[in-house]
Order: structure tokens, then C-alpha cells, then sequence
């Protein structure tokens, strides 16, 4: 016994998963070559599960400035802004977001994670009513904890249900705060953002949306899901990550609240965590440069989103319900899941393999992301290799009729 | 959380055992002192269909931190009782 005895059950499922010659929460690359290309054991992979939406990671402009920022001002910040201070790319990354979405103010966070967790837990607290998807982020539900508001969960996707919940809160006192997601990173389905909106508007609510999987992805400009939806002004709150489509790391929320820089000194998970380092900064500006000026990367996404999920589905597979960036493959039971992933690595072919209780149904996901930098014969070559391991296993329509219908 | 058998909670455990009934699609027995998750085999998604159930039959939310709290049948009418009557949470 130890004090991580509590842990037992976690253990045995764990084992049991990597009884089976596999450990999918521990992939170890030899390297990663290319945005979709790395080596594995000695074997050289398509990467299809990376959340490497623009492809940006080894944009040649992103690394001379992060390169050039890294010479000029030092690997790291060593601290936080507030003990620190901030540096010039601080500011400029947070002004030129606030630009970029059209709004007042915007802050900047060390990861997307961070960002979740200090925005929720300093928006609401004691005595105010949080309303999230069931489907969130854990962010979300770890930001939500942190505040110490009553947290209460809608059915996923379901403007009705969140309707219901803000009717039965009517006469009680604190502020609602609806929290839901662009894009849902298991299966990559969108908000009814139109739907949540006018809820919102009914119920004086205020509304969050992360954008975290939908920046660079939706919208004529990139904004995102509400920039799609055309909601833009309903949504009080943005928060999104640089760790997807803009290929570093950190998070951001950007509004147009009055006082939103009283933040800046109450909300812990800024306060507390060392700033970005300056090569993260500038590799992030430039990323947000391109998203910009380079639709064509968008369209590029999107046509191998496409060709991704339509072949899927002809294949017979049972996907999510739209052809976004994140195509998530449903699998019949957790044996044939984890055996059809080993086959598909071993076949030169990463993705993530989602178990629950991190999927929404109780169904294990191959969840695939597809980025602009995937050519098309790497798309049609994924799309081989899944209707060969789907045949070897007999779990394709033809063969069998179980995945149908679980989604 | 205390355990309460008495003869006012008896309309309520029935309503409960006919909302798990309906989530499981198959009857249960069930006493104050049935364990939700441990007795009835539910996995945390189970829980959570059969909480929102509950909550549509009553129309109530259960906020998370109160659920968090509820382990048995008795904790949970414990909590659908006080939610009910407008006891804050």
C-alpha cells in the first residue's frame, strides 16, 4: 500500500490496456520530422492526430522569429508578469488579438489549459451559477471547481436543456455564466452557437465560448465557431489556446468588458505561473500573421477534413456528424478499439485512440485530426490503411453491423 | 449523509426507482441504503443520464458539487428533498 493506493482501479485498467502490447497514453517518437510526418520505433509515421490544424509547427517564418526573439531576449521570462513584469511581445501578442477578434481587451496565458481554469474561476464564484456542456473540456470542469460557483451541467449541445436549467435558476440571485465549445475535440462537432445565443440573450446570461479547436479553423476570418455562427457580439468571452493552429503553446481570452484588466490581479492561474518565454511569443505572432493573411491554408484544411471524413464514411466507418477538422471514427468495444489502433500504428499510421470516460458515449473514438499540411496522398494513404485493418478485422459494414448507430 | 426510512420519503424513493427503472431498462430493488454506482452498476456516464433524468421528473438542477456528495439512494433523495423545497445547495 502506498499513497497512491486510491489509484487501484486506475492501475488495473491500465494494465489490462497494456496487456495488449501497447501503452496509447505513452507514444514515445524517436522523432517528429515535418508537421505530419515523425518516426516511430524506427518506422517512419503519418501523423493524424496531432490537432496541427495550419500545419505551422515547421513554418520556416514561425522558427526565425521565435529563433531571432530567443537570441535577442532569452530562453525564459523566469517568472510571472506580475513579479517579472511583462515584456514587449506580452503586450504586442495581447494587442494584436484584441485586434484580431475585434475586442477591447485581451490576456494572455500560459497554456490553453491555464487559461480555462483562471478565466471560469475568476468570472464566477460563491453565489453565481456556472452552465457547461456536459460534453467540456476537463479545463473547463477543473476552472469550475476552482471558483467555487454551483456548477451546473446541460445536456450536451442541447440550447433546450440549457434553457430549461436558466428558467429553474429564475429569482435566485448571482450571475449566470454559459460555458460551451467552438468544437468539441472528441468527435469535432460544432455548438448550435445561433441556438445558445438566444438563450442567452432571453435569460441575461453572459456567454463563454472556447475557440480552442475552432481559431483558424471556422469562420470567414478564422475566429472561430461564433465568427461562423455570426454570434460574435453575443458572446461576451473568448477564450482559445496557440497550442492547435497557431503551433506553440499558451491560451488567451479576449472581451469587452469594462475592467477586464482587474484580472490581472486577481485571477490566480495568470498571477502564479511563469509568462510565456519570448521565442513562443514570437513564433506565436507570426503564426497569427499567416492564419491571417493565408486563407488558403483554411481551404486546404477544410478539403482534407472533407476528403478524410467522406471516405471514412464510405468506407462504411461510423463518424462524427460533421466534416471538420477532428474526424472521430467510432469503434464497436474497447478490445477491437485498442487492436485496431496497434494495427493502424503498426501500419504507419498515429492518431489518438480515446477511451471512455473521456468520450462522450460510452463508445472508445479513433480520434483523428487532419491539418493543411497534409497532402492528399497522405489523406488517401490514411484512408487505405484504414480499410485494410477495418477488413482484417472484420469490422467494416460488409462484414459486420456493430458500430452503426452509436453515435 | 444521514439516512432517513421514514414513511414521508416513501412517495419519493418510488418516483426514484421508476426513473432508474426507465435509465436501466430493467426493475430494481432499491433502499436508502443502496449504493449507486457500487449496487446498481452504473458507469459514470450511467450516472450522469440517470441524474438528468431525475432532474427532468422533478424539474431541478443538481448542481455538480452536490452530486459529488451523493453516493446512496438516501443521499439522494436527501438532495432531491431539499432542492426541491428550495433549501440552498
Amino acid at each position: 500500500m502506498t499513497i497512491l493506493a486510491k489509484y487501484a482501479s486506475f492501475k488495473l485498467a491500465y494494465d489490462a490496456l497494456r496487456g495488449h502490447g501497447v501503452d496509447p497514453f505513452n507514444v514515445r517518437f524517436d522523432s517528429v520530422l515535418s508537421p505530419t510526418e515523425g518516426i516511430l520505433n524506427g518506422r517512419r509515421m503519418i501523423l493524424l492526430g496531432t490537432n496541427n490544424y495550419l500545419g505551422l509547427t515547421f513554418d520556416p517564418d514561425c522558427i526565425a522569429k521565435a529563433v531571432e526573439a530567443t537570441t535577442r531576449q532569452g530562453t525564459g521570462t523566469t517568472g510571472s508578469r506580475i513579479a517579472n513584469g511583462s515584456y514587449d511581445g506580452h503586450l504586442r501578442l495581447e494587442r494584436r488579438l484584441a485586434e484580431f477578434y475585434g475586442r477591447k481587451h485581451a490576456m494572455v496565458f500560459s497554456t490553453g489549459y491555464q487559461a480555462n481554469l483562471g478565466v471560469l474561476s475568476t468570472l464566477v464564484g460563491r453565489g453565481d451559477h456556472l452552465m457547461l456542456d456536459a460534453d467540456s473540456h476537463a479545463s473547463i470542469y477543473d476552472g469550475s471547481r476552482l471558483g467555487g460557483a454551483e456548477v451546473i451541467r446541460f445536456r450536451h449541445n442541447s440550447p433546450d436543456d440549457l434553457y430549461k436549467r436558466l428558467r429553474r435558476l429564475a429569482g435566485s440571485p448571482g450571475e449566470r455564466l454559459i460555458v460551451v465549445e467552438g468544437i468539441y475535440s472528441m468527435l469535432g462537432d460544432t455548438a448550435p452557437l445561433k441556438e445558445i445565443a438566444a438563450v442567452k440573450r432571453e435569460t441575461g446570461a453572459y456567454l463563454l465560448v472556447d475557440e480552442a479547436h475552432s481559431l483558424g479553423v471556422l469562420g470567414a476570418k478564422g475566429r472561430g465557431a461564433a465568427e461562423a455562427a455570426a454570434v460574435e457580439e453575443d458572446v461576451d468571452f473568448i477564450v482559445g489556446t496557440f497550442s492547435k493552429s497557431l503551433g506553440s503553446v499558451g491560451g488567451f481570452c479576449v472581451s469587452d468588458t469594462a475592467d477586464f484588466d482587474i484580472m490581472r490581479v486577481v485571477c490566480r492561474p495568470y498571477m502564479f505561473t511563469a509568462s510565456l518565454p519570448p521565442g513562443i511569443i514570437a513564433s506565436t505572432l507570426e503564426a497569427l500573421h499567416k492564419l491571417e493573411t493565408e486563407p488558403r491554408l483554411r481551404a486546404s484544411l477544410m478539403r482534407n477534413a472533407k476528403r478524410l471524413h467522406d471516405g471514412l464514411g464510405a468506407l462504411g466507418f461510423t463518424t462524427g456528424p460533421q466534416a471538420n477538422p477532428i474526424v472521430a471514427v467510432v469503434m464497436p468495444d474497447q478490445e477491437i478499439a485498442v487492436t485496431f489502433w496497434k494495427m493502424l500504428l503498426e501500419s504507419g499510421l498515429y492518431l489518438n485512440l480515446a477511451l471512455p470516460p473521456a468520450t462522450p458515449s460510452n463508445a472508445p473514438l479513433l480520434r483523428t485530426s487532419v491539418s493543411a499540411a497534409h497532402t492528399t496522398k497522405q489523406i488517401d494513404a490514411a484512408l487505405e490503411i484504414f480499410a485494410h485493418v477495418g477488413s482484417e478485422l472484420q469490422c467494416l459494414p460488409s462484414d459486420r453491423r456493430r458500430a452503426g448507430g452509436v453515435v | 449523509m444521514a439516512s432517513n426510512n421514514g414513511p414521508e420519503w416513501k412517495p419519493v424513493r418510488e418516483e426514484i426507482a421508476a426513473v432508474f427503472e426507465q435509465v436501466l431498462g430493467h426493475p430494481v430493488q432499491i433502499t436508502d441504503q443502496t449504493d449507486i454506482v457500487e449496487d446498481l452498476g452504473l458507469d459514470s456516464l450511467g450516472v450522469m443520464n440517470f441524474v438528468m433524468a431525475i432532474e427532468d421528473f422533478y424539474d431541478i438542477s443538481i448542481p455538480l458539487d452536490r452530486i459529488a456528495q451523493v453516493q446512496t439512494v438516501g443521499d439522494l433523495i436527501q438532495a432531491v428533498e431539499q432542492l426541491r423545497s428550495g433549501v440552498p445547495a
